[in-house]
């Protein structure tokens, strides 16, 4: 699992909240700095790609464990 | 990046229907959009201070409802009184139950998103509305206002 540099906890939260969360504390950080995002809604995989596509930030790592998905993600 | 930009007319006012401006807003913000929401005639109801938006199975077949209440209910049923505020109050509680965010919450992330939000004058005037009713430093406009916005968007949505 490589470094980040925050973490947010989307567990339990659904579309948008996922998105608009991890937005929010992406906003916060610096370029360069990777946000960890750690979900529960199977949504949010394609979504985290497509915001990602987006927003000129990158998906490092998208993964799934016994029903949670964590994603990696650095500001671009 | 060269910022794109999404109108939306609501037209709509209950709780289920409240749901498709705000989500798309919010989210098209967080994605760099620049947003307007324009609210007219039911939709109006969205941009109360004090948001008492019901959902109502009455004419709504589609809507899935509780303990498999549609397979024993005659339709007639939906429209016993009551039955609009106990199926709001369900629909809360399974939308909390599965972190759903509130309507109140997407509005308030919209807002601090800098979405656009405005309400049609007319139809707060053919209501008897009163501005305020309404959230603080809305902009009460008509539809050559829309238009000023919607004229060079991307994506333009009726709801």
């Amino acid at each position: 699992m490589a470094d980040f540099d925050q973490e947010l906890d989307a567990r339990g939260l659904n579309c948008p909240l996922p998105i608009l969360r991890a937005k929010k504390a992406i906003n916060g950080m610096d370029s360069g700095q990777v946000l960890r995002i750690i979900a529960t809604d199977p949504g949010s995989v394609k979504d985290f790609e497509a915001f990602a596509k987006q927003t000129g930030n990158e998906l490092m790592e998208s993964t799934e464990a016994g029903g949670e998905f964590t994603f990696l993600m650095k500001k671009g | 990046m060269s910022e794109k930009k999404l109108a939306i007319i609501a037209t709509k006012g209950t709780l289920d229907w409240a749901y498709p401006p705000f989500i798309l807003s919010s989210t098209a913000a967080a994605l760099g959009y620049d947003v307007m929401i324009f609210f007219t005639f039911y939709g109006l109801q969205l941009l109360k201070k004090d948001l008492n938006l019901k959902v109502s199975p009455l004419g709504n077949p589609g809507m899935p409802m509780p303990m498999g209440m549609d397979k024993w209910f005659p339709v007639l049923g939906t429209a016993i009184p009551g039955m609009e505020s106990m199926m709001t109050m369900m629909m809360k509680n399974t939308m909390k139950k599965k972190g759903v965010a509130s309507i109140e919450d997407l509005r308030e992330l919209c807002v601090e998103a800098d979405v656009k939000l405005v309400a049609c004058q007319m139809t707060v005037d053919l209501f008897d509305m009163d501005q305020s009713e309404f959230l603080d430093g809305l902009d009460f406009v008509g539809a050559a206002s829309f238009f000023e916005f919607a004229g060079d968007s991307d994506i333009t949505l009726y709801i």
